[in-house]
């Protein structure tokens, strides 16, 4: 996927000597970039790389040791988050920001139905209208694929493709400019991962979002990412447009991850 | 250190109790907590919960509210679904007529504080009087949001999009809002409040009430309030309002209507009828002349008459 990123608009987020210590040990060090409206950054490396701890951290939902990370709100200005009262923040991540966890468990309520589950943020954020609230569901079910006939039925009932499908509804119901994703396509079937994959890529491009994606799977990074950053051991040890890093790797490390693809 | 020199002691043979039964010390913190409730309206305080004399989910909070605030000269009436003579209330009443020697009575006119477990009194209660609510689970919010940092965070924060995704839910599966008891509402537009599990008949009663209200959760040490004149609106869909129970017939008994009914099961062939479940107000209307299709007296003269054993159409 080529880059076609307005960089004439200025970052909608930026961080600035991101470091978070897990008491001795490094969680991530120093990390420092921009991201840019309708950018999909993707953040790749082993596992204990600090790929979620930074992505943690980006998302305010663990608090950095130091360095700072700033959003520019809808007001055009340029805060840094943690400088938010907590009730801003979580406004921010409920409204303006989306979450997709891997384990969609996680992010989604598994105890009320599919129509609840999408329609939480609307109600969070004043929607009292329950035909309204309903019919927005309905659109966004079916905008993800998950068919209209589902809507009352609990997520537990929903296979893992669908529960990751159904998890991206309902944090893009309100609009976000930013999401945050967590491995999404982590442990699907590669045909599931393939839709997935397809659907988000669309979703992406339709609402023109920006996207910081953790994924150690190269090939996610390929399809979705216009840029890449590298993490090993906490650091980020290469960082380059998607294509870029993938054809031509840099660094040592870099070249051993790309040459460990498995080819079939 | 010796709490009973200067205070009443009860009369008789239990001597050893302290006016009320709690110490003095317990009834000032208990107070302390109800002062802090009555000036947040809605907001759960938390409070040093004692071990009551009877077990957790009886009304061990209600009880420490009533006898934090009960004064020799008040008039106590108790309530277990509306009704003076079941187990609970009666017991409750018997507690306080020994620790506190305090005058009880089954009038809601004449009592000062009415404890009660999940029903308002069908009278319109007045200024000066205290209706002393026993909860069971304090927190509107603990089904959907089972961890207690968070609950706290989104009350402080206001965030209560989840309660509409229970009312939700309600629709969707039942195409009606079928919460029917502990129905949320929010108080004072601030606060959402678990009216404790009274029917959804009686919250309208809550909204600007002349009466005190306070809500006791012994067994989770919450102690919350609702001050005379407040304003208590129930959630609700702007397509799906909020609505209260109907009946389709008035009281067998005393022929009321719009009071909410308790169905008695009448034999084993479906038969069956419709009282008020507030005893008093149904007695009162009784005294009063009123009288339903299944009154006494026809019963009576229909059983003196040898018809008993027609039994009753079903309805």
């Amino acid at each position: 996927m080529s880059g076609a990123t307005d960089r004439s608009e200025l970052p909608l987020l930026r961080a600035n000597g991101l470091t978070r210590f897990y008491g001795e040990r490094i969680g991530c060090h120093d990390v420092s970039f921009e991201l840019f409206p309708g950018e999909v950054l993707a953040i790749v490396g082993e596992s204990g790389s600090g790929k979620t701890t930074l992505l943690n951290c980006l998302s305010t939902r663990l608090p950095p040791t130091a360095g700072a990370v700033e959003y520019r709100m809808r007001d055009g200005q340029m805060r840094d988050l943690f400088q938010l009262s907590e009730a801003e923040r979580r406004l921010l991540m409920r409204t303006d920001w989306g979450f997709v966890h891997q384990n969609a468990a996680d992010g989604l309520r598994m105890t009320v139905s599919a129509g609840a589950n999408v329609g939480e943020r609307l109600m969070a954020v004043g929607e009292r209208h329950y035909g309204a609230i309903r019919g927005t569901a309905l659109d966004w079910l079916s905008r993800v694929e998950i068919d209209e006939t589902r809507i009352d039925d609990e997520p537990r009932a929903f296979s893992g493709g669908m529960r990751q499908r159904l998890q991206i509804a309902r944090n893009l119901v309100t609009s976000p400019r930013l999401v945050f994703m967590d491995e999404p396509t982590g442990g699907l079937d590669v045909s599931v991962q393939a839709r997935l994959l397809d659907l988000i890529r669309g979703l992406v491009t339709d609402l023109g979002l920006s996207v910081v994606i953790v994924t150690h799977d190269l090939a996610v990074a390929r399809l979705l990412s216009h840029r890449l950053m590298v993490m090993r051991h906490g650091k980020v040890i290469e960082t380059g447009l998607t294509d870029r890093v993938l054809d031509d790797p840099q660094a040592p490390y870099t070249q051993l991850l790309v040459s460990s693809i498995l080819q079939v | 250190m010796s709490a009973l020199d200067n205070t009443a002691r009860a009369d008789g043979s239990e001597g050893s109790y302290n006016f009320a039964y709690l110490d003095e010390q317990t009834k000032r913190m208990i107070r302390r907590a109800i002062l802090k409730a009555i000036a947040v309206p809605g907001y759960q305080v938390p409070f040093a919960s004692r071990e009551m004399p009877m077990p957790y989910g009886w009304g061990t909070g209600g009880v420490q509210v009533t006898a934090a605030i009960l004064g020799s000269d008040d008039v106590l009436k108790v309530i277990d679904q509306g009704s003076d003579d079941t187990t609970n209330a009666v017991s409750i009443r018997a507690f306080f007529e020994k620790t506190a020697n305090v005058a009880t009575t089954t009038h809601t006119a004449e009592a000062t504080i009415i404890q009660t477990r999940h029903r308002i009194p069908e009278r319109q209660l007045e200024e000066g009087q205290i209706l002393v609510y026993q909860v069971p689970i304090p927190e509107p919010l603990r089904f959907l949001e089972p961890r207690e940092t968070e609950t706290r965070k989104m009350h402080a924060l206001e965030e209560y999009g989840l309660m509409h995704v229970k009312l939700y839910e309600d629709i969707a599966r039942h195409g009606h809002i079928a919460t029917t008891y502990a129905y949320p509402v929010k108080v004072d537009g601030r606060y959402v409040m678990d009216p404790s599990p009274t029917p959804k008949f009686d919250n309208p009663k809550m909204h600007d009430m002349a009466a005190l209200q306070l809500f006791g959760a012994g067994r989770e040490k919450r102690i919350y309030a609702v001050p005379p004149y407040t304003r208590v609106e129930s959630l609700d869909f702007e397509d799906h309002p909020f609505q209260v129970q109907r009946f389709d017939k008035p009281c067998a008994l005393c022929a009321a209507e719009d009071v909410y009914l308790d169905e008695v099961i009448l034999d084993d062939r479906g038969g069956r009828m419709f009282v008020c479940s507030d005893t008093d107000h149904c007695e009162e209307r009784r005294t009063a002349g009123h009288r339903g299709e299944m009154a006494g007296e026809e019963i009576a003269a229909r059983l003196s008459a040898g018809h008993a054993s027609d039994g009753e159409d079903g309805q």
